[in-house]
C-alpha cells in the first residue's frame, strides 16, 4: 500500500449513510451507490460499517484476474477500476471472484459497475466522494503520515484473513490495539 | 435520476498485464474541471451545524450536484440530508404557482399572483375590520435566512400591527434561550466548537449528534483523538453513546434529578472551583443548599440508573482539566426543559468550566437557523437585536427606525402553540404562516388540525405541498434555499452568507418578494419596498445596533472574505467574538447567575394504565416535518417510514405489529426490538404525517416559561397490533403529475433495520 488510499475505521462509524449518498454523486456510476452499509448484530447495537471496493493488490485484483474479457483494468496507482463498458459482458465472473462481495451487475444494461476509488476525483489528489463527506472519518483519504497525524493512536492493516488465504489490499483497516502485528509496518 | 453518459477510453486490445495499461481512466470526466459546469459556494438547508458545500450549476443555470467545500465549519464533511439537498431545487413536487381554494372543502385550483395576492390581502382587511387586529396572526420559521425571520417581525408589528406572531423555534430553541438568558444574560453558544479540539471531556445530555447533527461528529472525534473524553447521557444507546467512556441510560424527564445529584458529587468532593464561584459569579449558596439534598441513591431512583453512573460523571467532570458541555432538545422538550438546561449550567459554573479554550457550553440549534431565527424579533415578545418587545427603551428604538409611533407598536402577543390554540376561541380568525408544518410537528395535533379547521381565512408559503398547506385557502410559492441568498447563523454563533445559485422555477418567488407583494396589496408597501435579501440586511443591521445580538458591523462583503464572523460584531473593524465569557458575564455586574431548580415529575407521570415511557425524536435521513426529506428517494429509501424502537424484554419480534397507546392517539408500528433503549421506555420518530403522526400522541403541555412542548416525555401502553399503519405519501396539488406518483407509493411497510435506517444490503 503505497501513497493516499482510503482507511476504513468501522469504530467510528455512526450509520448515517452520508457514504452511500455521495456515492451516488460519483459521475462514473450517477444515481447508484457502489458502497454497502451494513448495521452489524442488529438489535444489540447501533454499530454499523460500511464495505468499499478493497481494490486487493496481492493477489491482485481477483476480478480482473477471472475477468473473460481483460474489462477490468488495474491502473498503476493501484486502482481497479470498473469494467470497461466496450468489453464487459455481465458473465458476473468478477462478482463471484471479489472475496468482499463489491462487483454489481446491472442486468438490464448488462454490465457491471464497481468502485474505482473515485478517479476523477482521486487521481488529481481530491479525496474520493465517501471520504470527503463522511463526518466521523470513519472512511479516510490520505497516506499513512496523514492518518497518524491526526489520528496518533491509529494502527491500520492492510491484511485480511479468509481462513488460510490472506489478501493484501489497497485500501487499509484501522485496527483496536492488539492487533499490532497484522499491522502496517512502521505504524505504532 | 437521469445519469451522465461517461466516454471512456477504449483498452489497448490484448493488453493484459493490468499495470501496464496505464490509462488515465478519468481523464474524460474530472468532476471539478468540467466545462461548463459553475460550483456556487453556499451552506446547507438544513442543521444548525451549517455545513459549507458548492452546489454545481449547468451552463443552462440547473443545480444538478453537490461538491464538498473545505469551509472552516465542516472541512468538506456532510451528512446524507446535507449531500442530497440539491434534489429539492428540481424535484418534480415543487409548487410553480399560486394556489386558492374558492370555498372550504374545495380542492386547491391554480390562480394569478395578482388573485392569489387580492384574496389575501382582501381577507386580511376583512377578518381585522370584523374582529379587530389581533384576530390575524402570523406564524413563521427559523429555516428561513435572518433577512426574513426580521422581515416577518416587521410585517407582523407594521404591515399587520398584530400583536399575535411567533415562530417555530417555540418548538425547538427557547427553552435553552431562556436558561441561557437567566444564567448568562445573553442566548448564544459560549464557544466555537473548534475549542473542543483543546478539551479533554464532552458531555453531551438529550443531544442524539450523530443522526441530528451528524458533522457535529467530526469535531467530537477531533478532540477524541487528542485524547478528550466523552460522556453521553440518553436514554437510548446513540451511535455516538456506543463508543463514549461513559453512558448514562436516564429515564426520560429526570435529567434535573441526574444533574443535581452530580454536582452534588462534586460538592462533597471537594471538586468546585471557589475561586471563580467567588469572583465570577452570584448566587452558589442557593444551589449548594439544593443540590445537598440530592444525593445520589435518591436520584438514582429517580433516574432508574445504578447510582454508580453519577458518582462517575461527577468524578470524569469533576476532575477535568478542561471540560465542554453540549445539550439539545432531549433535555428541553420538556415542561422542565429550562431547568434541565440551567442544572447543566450550574455544574459548568460551579466547576469554572467556562470561558477558555477547551472550556465551555453550548446548546445546539436544531434549525439551520436557528440561532438567527431567534434574536431579530419573529418572537412574540422579542424585537430585532435581542430586544425586549416591553421594555420602553427598546420599543422606543425600534419604533423610531420604522418610523412608526411607539404606541402603534404592538406589545407581546403569546407562542406557537397557544397562538394555535386562540384558534378555537375564535380568538385568532386569520393566519399567515410560511416554514413551518405543524400539522406533523405540533403535539397532540389532532387538536391542532381541529384548531385551523375554525380558522376563517389561512395562507401558506412553502415551495412543497406540505400536510398544512394542503388544507390552506391560498397557497403561495416561495423558494427553495438555493434559489435565495441571506445570511443564517449557526450553532456556534456564527453568521454565515448563502449564496443564490438558480433562479425560482415557474412563478415561486422568494419569502420577501411575497411579503412586500402582500403589504402592497394592503397598502402599506412602504416599510418593506426591498428589493434583495441584502437591502434587508443592511436594515437590520441598524436595528440590531446597540442590542445584545449586535450585527451592525457584519456586512455581506465582510462574510465574502472571512467566512463568517461570531456576533456581537459591534463596528465594521470589529474581528467579531468566537468565545464568549473570557471577561465577563452579560450582568452589569459581569456575574453570571446560579439558578437553583428542583426537580418534578413529568406532565403526564406514567401510571397503572400507561406504564410506559413515550419519547420522540428524529433519525439521521430525515429533517423535522419531513416535507422536505420525505420527497427525496435516498432518504426515503434508507429510512421509509416510522417505527418503534422497544426492549427486548417487551416480548415482541422485529417487525411485530405494536399499538402504541396514550390518552389523546394511536398508532400501530413495527417493531425495531433492540437492546439500546430502557426496558421502560419506548422512541418513535416524529417526521412522518397523518396516521402515522408521532404527535398524534404526545402532550400538549407547555413549559411555563418558555412555553416549549413536553415532546420528550408521556405515558403509553404497547399491545400486539394487528395491522400496521401505512404512512401517506406527501401531498400534491391535485392533478399535478407528481400527484400522481405520489399515489402509487403510498404505503411503505419495510421497517428500517436499525435506528439509523435500513442497511443498503436488507431485504
Amino acid at each position: 500500500m503505497m501513497g493516499k488510499t482510503l482507511f476504513i475505521d468501522p469504530g467510528r462509524c455512526i450509520g448515517c449513510q452520508a457514504c452511500v449518498a455521495a456515492c451516488r454523486e460519483c459521475d462514473s456510476h450517477r444515481g447508484r451507490s457502489m458502497i454497502s452499509l451494513d448495521y452489524i448484530d442488529q438489535g444489540e447495537t447501533v454499530a454499523s460499517m460500511p464495505t468499499v471496493c478493497m481494490h486487493c493488490e496481492d493477489p491482485v485484483a481477483p476480478c480482473a484476474e477471472v475477468c473473460p474479457t481483460d474489462a477490468i483494468l488495474v491502473t498503476a496507482d493501484g486502482v481497479v477500476h470498473e469494467a470497461a463498458k466496450e468489453r464487459c459482458i455481465a458473465c458476473a465472473n468478477c462478482v463471484h471472484a471479489c472475496p468482499f462481495g463489491v462487483p454489481k451487475l446491472d442486468m438490464e444494461e448488462m454490465l457491471q459497475y464497481k468502485c474505482n476509488m473515485c478517479y476523477d476525483r482521486s487521481s488529481v489528489g481530491l479525496a474520493p466522494m465517501c471520504a470527503a463527506v463522511c463526518p466521523t472519518g470513519a472512511i479516510f483519504y490520505g497516506s499513512i503520515d496523514e492518518l497518524l497525524a491526526e489520528r496518533p493512536n491509529a494502527a491500520a492493516t492492510d491484511l485480511t484473513v479468509f481462513g488460510e488465504q490472506v489478501i493484501r489490499t489497497g485500501v487499509a483497516v484501522v485496527v483496536p490495539p492488539g492487533y499490532e502485528e497484522d499491522a502496517i509496518p512502521g505504524t505504532p | 435520476m437521469s445519469r451522465d453518459r461517461a466516454v471512456y477510453p477504449v483498452i489497448p486490445p490484448g493488453v493484459s498485464d493490468f499495470r501496464e495499461a496505464g490509462v488515465d481512466a478519468a481523464e474524460e470526466w474530472r468532476a471539478l474541471e468540467r466545462e461548463g459546469v459553475t460550483l456556487v459556494p453556499t451552506h446547507c438547508c438544513y442543521c444548525g451545524v451549517q455545513c459549507g458545500m458548492y452546489l454545481r450549476v449547468d451552463g443552462d443555470g440547473r443545480v444538478f450536484g453537490v461538491e464538498p467545500s473545505d469551509h472552516d465549519i465542516n472541512k468538506g464533511k456532510l451528512c446524507p440530508k446535507g449531500v442530497t439537498a440539491y434534489q429539492q431545487v428540481n424535484h418534480p413536487d415543487r409548487l410553480l404557482y399560486p394556489l386558492v381554494r374558492d370555498r372550504r372543502g374545495g380542492e386547491l385550483r391554480r390562480a394569478s399572483w395578482d388573485e392569489a395576492l387580492d384574496r389575501v390581502a382582501s381577507e386580511i382587511r376583512r377578518i381585522q375590520d370584523a374582529y379587530g387586529r389581533d384576530a390575524f396572526g402570523v406564524y413563521s420559521g427559523s429555516s428561513l435566512v435572518t433577512e426574513n425571520t426580521y422581515l416577518m417581525g416587521k410585517f407582523a408589528r407594521v404591515g399587520l400591527r398584530t400583536r399575535h406572531i411567533d415562530y417555530n423555534g417555540r418548538l425547538c430553541m427557547v427553552s435553552a434561550a431562556a436558561a441561557n438568558k437567566k444564567a448568562f444574560g445573553i442566548d448564544r453558544a459560549a464557544n466555537p466548537w473548534s475549542d473542543m479540539f483543546s478539551t479533554r471531556l464532552m458531555l453531551f445530555a438529550g443531544a442524539n449528534v450523530a443522526e441530528c447533527f451528524p458533522v457535529m461528529s467530526h469535531y467530537v472525534w477531533g478532540a477524541r483523538d487528542r485524547g478528550a473524553q466523552m460522556i453521553v447521557v440518553d436514554p437510548r444507546e446513540t451511535p455516538l453513546a456506543r463508543t463514549a467512556e461513559l453512558h448514562v441510560p436516564l429515564r426520560p424527564g429526570t435529567d434535573a434529578a441526574f444533574f443535581n445529584a452530580v454536582l452534588h458529587v462534586i460538592e462533597r468532593e471537594g471538586w468546585l472551583d471557589g475561586r471563580f464561584i467567588a469572583e465570577r459569579t452570584v448566587g452558589w449558596e442557593d444551589v449548594r443548599d439544593v443540590v445537598r439534598a440530592w444525593d445520589p441513591p435518591r436520584a438514582a431512583a429517580i433516574c432508574g440508573i445504578d447510582r454508580e453512573l453519577i458518582e462517575r460523571t461527577a468524578r470524569m467532570w469533576g476532575t477535568a482539566e478542561r471540560a465542554m458541555a453540549f445539550h439539545a432538545r432531549g433535555i428541553e422538550h420538556q415542561i422542565q426543559g429550562v431547568e434541565n438546561a440551567l442544572s447543566i449550567i450550574n455544574l459548568v459554573l460551579a466547576t469554572g468550566q467556562i470561558g477558555a479554550a477547551g472550556k465551555g457550553y453550548g446548546t445546539i440549534t436544531g434549525q439551520g437557523n436557528g440561532q438567527g431565527g431567534r434574536e431579530h424579533g419573529q418572537k412574540a415578545d422579542q424585537l430585532p437585536g435581542a430586544r425586549d418587545i416591553e421594555n420602553p427603551e427598546h420599543r422606543a428604538f425600534i419604533a423610531d427606525l420604522w418610523g412608526i409611533d411607539e404606541p402603534d407598536l404592538p406589545h407581546a402577543g403569546v407562542s406557537a402553540v397557544e397562538l394555535v390554540h386562540l384558534m378555537e376561541t375564535g380568538e385568532i380568525r386569520g393566519f399567515l404562516a410560511l416554514c413551518n408544518n405543524p400539522f406533523v410537528s405540533m403535539p397532540n395535533n389532532r387538536r391542532i388540525e381541529a384548531c385551523y379547521e375554525r380558522l376563517e381565512f389561512h395562507v401558506q408559503l412553502d415551495f412543497f405541498l406540505s400536510e398544512t398547506a394542503a388544507r390552506a385557502d391560498v397557497v403561495l410559492p416561495s423558494t427553495t434555499w438555493a434559489e435565495e441568498g441571506g445570511t443564517t447563523t449557526n450553532a456556534e454563533g456564527r453568521v454565515i452568507l448563502r449564496h443564490k445559485a438558480a433562479e425560482p422555477p415557474g412563478e415561486a418567488r422568494p419569502d420577501w418578494w411575497i411579503i412586500g407583494r402582500i403589504a402592497e396589496h394592503l397598502g402599506v408597501g412602504g416599510p418593506f419596498a426591498f428589493d434583495s435579501t441584502e437591502a434587508i440586511f443592511e436594515e437590520l443591521r441598524r436595528a440590531s445596533k446597540g442590542g445584545v445580538a449586535d450585527y451592525s458591523g457584519i456586512t455581506y462583503d465582510r462574510l465574502e472574505e472571512t467566512g463568517g464572523l461570531f456576533w456581537p460584531v459591534p463596528s465594521e473593524d470589529h474581528p467579531g467574538t468566537p468565545r464568549l465569557f473570557e471577561e465577563g458575564f452579560n450582568f452589569p455586574d459581569g456575574r453570571a447567575r446560579f439558578n437553583a431548580v428542583e426537580w418534578r415529575e413529568p406532565a403526564e407521570p406514567v401510571d397503572d394504565e400507561y406504564p410506559i415511557r413515550l419519547t420522540t425524536g428524529r433519525t439521521v435521513a430525515h429533517f423535522l416535518s419531513g416535507n422536505q426529506t420525505r420527497r427525496i428517494g435516498a432518504l426515503v429509501e434508507q429510512t421509509p417510514r416510522p417505527w418503534v424502537e422497544v426492549h427486548p424484554s417487551m416480548g415482541y419480534a422485529n417487525g411485530d405489529p405494536v399499538r402504541v397507546v396514550t390518552r389523546r392517539g394511536e398508532i400501530t408500528l413495527p417493531a425495531l426490538v433492540t437492546d439500546t433503549i430502557r426496558e421502560d421506555t419506548v422512541f418513535v420518530p416524529y417526521h412522518w404525517a397523518g396516521a402515522t403522526a408521532a404527535n398524534l400522541m404526545t402532550v400538549d403541555a407547555l413549559h411555563p416559561i418558555s412555553r416549549i412542548p413536553e415532546y420528550k416525555v408521556c405515558a403509553c401502553r404497547i399491545e400486539r397490533g394487528m395491522e400496521i399503519t401505512a404512512s401517506p405519501a406527501p401531498p400534491n396539488p391535485p392533478g399535478s403529475p407528481a400527484d400522481e406518483v405520489a399515489a402509487r407509493t403510498t404505503v411503505d411497510l419495510r421497517q428500517p433495520t436499525a435506528p439509523q435506517g435500513r442497511g443498503t444490503s436488507d431485504a
